[in-house]
């Protein structure tokens, strides 16, 4: 899987937030359009994309859509 | 016992009773500004019926089963099973199932017990009283199945409030040479027992000060150890696989198609996870009615009210072959398939 790929999943997740905000620095839960149900999206996005299955303590102890890449790419 | 195939049983009717009172979402006070129409749209649920001070899931399920004994003109001293599904039991002990024998008027020649579990409730307790049925050894039987969690989830949590909302029903079965094979397949994973909890209170930890002491977890989220905690992050996680996953199993093992099928009844947890799930097992829309919009997630009351809510008619008139699924609590799920001809199927009953 390409980290390119990825980040251009997750931000097709959102509507209000310009997608040039979305790199695998971005500490995903200071957007302001990030939610709980937002959450539910990227795990949906995930199981969908890559299926795999994403646990809440993965979405917890994750700040960065990098860190949630390598968690993804390691399960594949 | 993965899988499970019963003879000489069906079901023969159903019936449904939730509280008059009506909550509307868009009046929720922990909601920030706009947020109310985003968790609408999310999760599907617009309103949802919530029990009054003093009434119990007990209370919907005794309605529910006296209004269904009159419509199957069931002789009271002919039904030999009484099973009560729920996690808002009445007491701690004894079991609430024996109480409602003496409340319906039950003989005391009659089986009584309940069963824990909560939205994969409705398909266990079904395999389970259908089963005791299907020997003969006993004729009639009534599954009673409900939920009052609105009583376990604190108001100022958003991530559990706005979601639960209750119900009481009744399933009566009979044993009958002639039935339609019924299909199940069960599964659990006990490892996941803390995404839904309410973890004070029982035996491992005692009600104690501390118990009440309301916790702000950040976001909208504040309640104490008395109150039922939902890792919602988890709980979809889990559902959008593990329900598909039982569903593909049971139709694979008992060799189904979707076409087989009239109706998919799904647990009505939230419509972003039933649809993720209707969407993985390629299920036309109109194969899978919704209620949840009108009464929330009523734990393992949603399919039983749903046949009631949206297949009364169809139910009553003609035969339907139908695939239930429940998933959650536990963690734990389970489906079923089977074929029901011309049910009884009561009015929707309001206390």
């Amino acid at each position: 899987m390409e980290l390119g790929d990825f980040i251009q999943n997750f931000a097709d997740q959102f509507d209000d937030t310009d997608a040039s905000t979305f790199t695998a620095e971005t500490n995903f839960k200071q957007l302001e359009e990030w939610s709980s149900l937002m959450a539910l999206s990227i795990i949906s996005m995930i199981d969908e994309e890559y299926n795999v299955r994403m646990t809440g303590n993965d979405i917890r102890g994750t700040s960065t859509i990098g860190e949630l890449f390598n968690i993804v790419k390691g399960r594949i | 016992m993965a899988y499970s195939k019963l003879h000489n049983v069906s079901i023969i009717g159903v019936s449904a009773c939730v509280p008059r009172n009506i909550v509307e979402n868009k009046d929720y006070a922990i909601f920030e500004e706009g947020e109310a129409e985003k968790f609408i749209a999310t999760t599907g649920i617009e309103r949802r019926r919530i029990v009054e001070n003093g009434v119990c899931t007990s209370d919907l399920c005794f309605a529910a089963a006296e209004k269904l004994i009159i419509d199957l003109n069931w002789v009271k001293s002919d039904i030999e099973v009484l099973i009560f599904v729920s996690h808002t039991a009445d007491y701690k002990l004894p079991a609430t199932a024996c109480i409602l024998q003496d409340r319906l008027k039950l003989p005391i020649n009659c089986m009584c017990f309940d069963i824990t579990l909560g939205c994969s409730g409705y398909v266990h307790g079904l395999n389970v009283i259908s089963s005791l049925l299907s020997s003969g050894n006993s004729k009639k039987g009534l599954l009673l199945v409900g939920n009052t969690q609105s009583m376990y989830a604190a108001y100022d949590d958003k991530s559990a409030y706005p979601l639960f909302a209750d119900a009481g029903t009744a399933t009566a079965l009979e044993y009958n040479p002639d039935a339609n094979e019924m299909f199940y397949h069960f599964s659990t994973d006990g490892s996941g027992y803390q995404a839904i909890i309410v973890p004070d209170g029982g035996c491992r930890n005692p009600v104690n000060e501390e118990s009440f002491k309301m916790i702000d977890f950040g976001s909208g989220i504040r309640r104490s150890k008395l109150h039922e905690a939902l890792d919602g992050m988890e709980v979809f996680s889990f559902g959008i696989r593990r329900a598909p996953e039982t569903v593909n199993q049971l139709m694979e093992k008992f060799s189904l198609s979707t076409d087989d099928v009239d109706y998919f009844l799904f647990h009505q947890a939230n419509k972003f996870m039933n649809e993720r799930i209707r969407k993985k097992l390629k299920i036309p829309l109109e194969k899978t009615p919704y209620n949840i919009e009108n009464f929330g997630n009523t734990s393992c009351a949603t399919i039983p009210l749903l046949m009631v809510t949206n297949l009364q008619n169809e139910l009553s008139n003609q035969k339907l072959n139908l695939v239930l699924c429940g998933f959650g609590v536990g963690l734990s799920w389970g489906s079923a398939y089977l074929s029901v001809e011309k049910i009884v199927c009561s009015d929707l009953i309001e206390i």
